[in-house]
C-alpha cells in the first residue's frame, strides 16, 4: 500500500509557480507557510509582499497580504501592526526593495522596535527588473549596471543588514539563514519559526535573512547557484544568529 | 449648541477622531505641526494609534497599511511634504483604500515659504500622483467648515473607497474662531469585507493590491475607476454662493481667498458694484455646470478668478465659463494674502474695461 510521505503544505495555495528554475524564493515561501501552519496562525496572519521578484508572495501562501510600494513595506505593516497588535504580521522584502529604496523604512522599523517580522530575500541583485546591482552585490560580481564587477572605489562596499539593523536596540531578534542544501534549510524554517513566535511574544522586532539564488541573474544554473551560495556569498555574510535578546537578557 | 474656540488645525485633528480616525501617522513640517502634536496626545486617548513616521513618504505607507486592514486612518502635511506623499496617494487609489489626507498649504515651489499658499490646487486636483487616479478635494474657507468638512471627507472615502484631501491654505490652519460640534447621523456605509484582517478559510484570503499585470486587466480596472469617478461628479460637487442675484461681477475664489473676496464685495456694494461670490467647496469634482450657469445670467459682466497662486483654478473657471464671459485673474503668491482693497480695485479696474 503506498503512503503519502510528502504533500503541499496547506500553508500554499494551489497554483503554478512564476519563479525560475532554481530560484529560492518559492522554497522560502514554502517554509514559511509550513511555520504559519504549525504555528496555527494562517487565519489571522497579514503578509506584506514587496516590489520585485515577490511582488506575488499573496497568491502563494495562503493568508491575507497586502501588496506595498517598492520599499515602504515596513511602512504598511507597521500601520497593520499597530492598529491590530493581535494579528501575525510580517514583511517578504528583497534586497533592492529592503536595503536600497526602503532603506529608511526598515531602520525605523527596527528603531521602533515593531512587532512585526521582516522575511529579507538577500540575493545580491535586482531579479525582476534584470539583473541590476544591488546593495548587496558582491564585490567583483557583475551586473549588468557594474559590467566589469562591483567595484569598492565606484559602489562602495555591499551592506550586511542583519549586522547593521542589529546595532538598534528595537532589534530582538536576528538571523541570517540559506536553503542551499537540506541542513541549512531546516535550520531557516527553525529560524523563521522562532521569529514568529517571538513576535507573538511581543518582544521586538524579528528579522531573518535569508541568502538566496538568482540563476536568471547570475548566469549559473540552478546547481551552480545553490554552491555559489554556500561557497561565496556566505563568506561576506556569514550565516547564524546575529542578535538574540532572549539569550543576552 | 455651545461654541468653542479652535485652532484649525486642532480642529482638523479633534474632527478626525470624532469622525471615527483611529490612525494617526504624520511627520512635522509647518504650518500644519499642531495636527500631529494634537495627535500625539488624543488618539491614545481615544484608543487610536498615533505614530511619528520617519518621512512623510512612511506616514502615507502606514497610512495604507491601517486603511488596508479596515482602520479610519489619516496624515496631514504641508505643501513639501504633499509631494512625497504622492506615491502613497496613488497606490491608494489604485488598490481603492479609504483615507484621509489634509494639505495644510504653503507656498512653493521647492521650500519655498512657510506662509499660506494656495499653489498645489493642480497637484490636488489634476495629478495626485502617477497613473489615471482621481481624489476627491475639499477645501474649507474657516475653522467650522473645515471640522464639518473632515466629518464629511471619511464618509466619502469609505463610500468610494478613495482618498479624500482636505485641501486648505496656513491661514486656516493657524487662525482661531469660534465652531460648534455638530452631531452628525452615521452614515449607511458599505462593509468593509476586502480588508485583510486574516483570511475567511483555507483559500479565501484578501490581497490588497494596486497591481494588475495584465494590460488588459489593468485597463478594466481603470474603466471601473473611471465609472466611480462619473459618480463620484454626478453625486458630490458642493459649491456656495454669496449675493449672485443681479451681480455685474463674479468672483471666483476658495478658502480663506473667498474670505477675503467676501469683504472686498461688501465694500465694493457700499460703492453700488454689485459682486457675487462663486466658492468652490469640492475642487474635485469641479462645479463646472453650476458655474456656467451663474455666467450666462444677464446681470454678469465679468467671472474675476481670485488665488493665492499666479493662476491655477483659473483654468477650471475658463472650463466652466467656457468662453460665455471674460475671464480675468488677480492673484499673490504664498504669504502674500491678497488685501480687500487689491481685489476691490481689480474689480472696479476691469468694470472699467468693460464698460469703455
Amino acid at each position: 500500500m503506498s503512503q503519502i510521505v510528502y504533500k503541499r503544505s496547506p500553508g500554499l495555495q494551489d497554483v503554478e509557480t512564476h519563479y525560475c528554475p532554481g530560484c529560492h524564493h518559492g522554497i522560502v515561501h514554502k517554509l514559511i507557510a509550513e511555520v504559519l501552519t504549525e504555528l496555527d496562525l494562517l487565519d489571522t496572519t497579514v503578509g506584506v509582499c514587496p516590489v520585485g521578484c515577490s511582488v506575488l508572495a499573496g497568491n502563494y501562501i495562503n493568508c491575507d497580504f497586502i501588496e506595498a510600494a517598492h520599499g515602504r513595506a515596513p511602512a504598511v505593516a507597521t500601520g497593520v501592526k499597530r492598529t491590530h497588535p493581535e494579528l501575525p504580521v510580517f514583511t517578504y522584502q528583497g534586497d533592492g526593495d529592503l536595503a536600497s529604496i526602503g532603506a529608511a523604512e526598515i531602520v525605523h522599523a527596527a528603531m521602533r522596535g515593531e512587532r512585526f517580522t521582516t522575511i529579507f530575500i538577500n540575493n545580491a541583485i535586482y531579479g525582476m527588473t534584470g539583473g541590476q546591482m544591488a546593495p548587496t552585490t558582491l564585490e567583483g560580481q557583475k551586473s549588468t549596471t557594474s559590467q566589469s564587477g562591483r567595484d569598492r572605489n565606484v559602489h562602495g562596499l555591499p551592506v550586511r543588514m542583519a549586522e547593521m539593523l542589529s546595532t538598534l536596540d528595537g532589534m530582538a531578534y536576528a538571523e541570517r539563514v540559506c536553503v542551499a542544501d537540506i541542513p541549512s534549510l531546516n535550520k531557516a524554517k527553525r529560524a523563521i519559526k522562532k521569529a514568529f513566535t517571538l513576535q507573538m511574544k511581543g518582544i521586538g522586532f524579528t528579522f531573518i535573512e535569508v541568502l538566496s539564488t538568482c540563476p536568471t541573474n547570475w548566469g549559473m544554473s540552478p546547481v551552480e547557484a545553490g554552491k555559489w551560495v554556500k561557497s561565496t556569498m556566505s563568506q561576506y555574510y556569514p550565516l547564524g544568529i546575529v542578535k538574540d535578546t532572549e539569550v543576552t537578557a | 449648541m455651545q461654541k468653542e474656540l479652535w485652532k484649525g488645525n486642532e480642529a482638523i485633528a479633534e474632527a478626525a477622531v470624532r469622525a471615527g480616525c483611529r490612525a494617526y501617522f504624520g511627520y512635522p513640517i509647518t504650518p500644519q505641526n499642531e495636527i500631529p502634536e494634537y495627535m500625539s496626545v488624543r488618539m491614545p486617548e481615544a484608543g487610536g494609534v498615533f505614530v511619528q513616521a520617519e518621512s512623510e513618504i512612511a506616514a502615507i505607507n502606514m497610512v495604507y497599511g491601517a486603511a488596508a486592514a479596515g482602520v479610519r486612518a489619516m496624515t496631514s502635511s504641508s505643501s513639501p511634504g504633499i509631494s512625497l506623499k504622492q506615491e502613497g496617494i496613488s497606490y491608494l487609489i489604485g488598490a481603492e483604500l479609504p483615507a484621509v489626507i489634509v494639505n495644510m498649504m504653503r507656498g512653493g515651489p521647492g521650500l519655498g515659504t512657510i506662509q499660506a499658499g494656495q499653489a498645489d490646487y493642480f497637484q490636488a486636483t489634476r495629478s495626485p500622483g502617477h497613473g489615471d487616479g482621481r481624489m476627491i478635494v475639499l477645501a474649507p474657507s474657516g475653522i467650522q467648515e473645515a471640522a464639518d468638512l473632515v466629518a464629511e471627507a471619511f464618509d466619502l472615502a469609505d463610500t468610494y473607497r478613495n482618498p479624500v484631501m482636505i485641501l486648505a491654505d496656513g491661514m486656516i490652519g493657524q487662525m482661531m474662531e469660534p465652531i460648534v460640534w455638530h452631531k452628525r447621523a452615521p452614515k449607511a456605509l458599505p462593509p468593509k469585507d476586502w480588508a485583510a484582517l486574516g483570511r475567511e478559510g483555507a483559500g479565501n484570503t484578501h490581497f490588497v493590491t494596486s497591481l494588475r499585470l495584465q494590460s488588459s486587466a489593468n485597463e478594466v480596472f481603470n474603466q471601473q475607476l473611471m465609472g466611480k469617478y462619473q459618480l463620484i461628479t454626478a453625486e458630490e460637487v458642493r459649491w456656495e454662493t454669496h449675493e449672485c442675484d443681479d451681480a455685474e461681477v463674479i468672483i471666483v475664489a476658495y478658502g480663506t481667498t473667498a474670505r477675503i473676496c467676501q469683504s472686498a464685495a461688501r465694500k465694493l456694494k457700499q460703492e453700488g458694484i454689485k459682486v457675487g461670490i462663486f466658492r468652490p467647496i469640492s475642487l474635485w469634482p469641479y462645479p463646472y455646470e453650476a458655474l456656467r450657469e451663474l455666467a450666462k445670467q444677464a446681470s454678469v459682466k465679468s467671472v474675476l478668478t481670485v488665488e493665492m497662486s499666479l493662476g491655477q483654478m483659473i483654468e477650471d473657471v475658463r472650463l466652466a465659463v467656457c468662453g460665455l464671459k471674460p475671464t480675468p485673474f488677480y492673484g499673490r503668491t504664498g504669504g502674500m494674502i491678497p488685501e480687500t482693497e487689491q481685489v476691490s480695485e481689480k474689480v472696479r479696474q476691469l468694470l472699467q474695461e468693460v464698460k469703455s
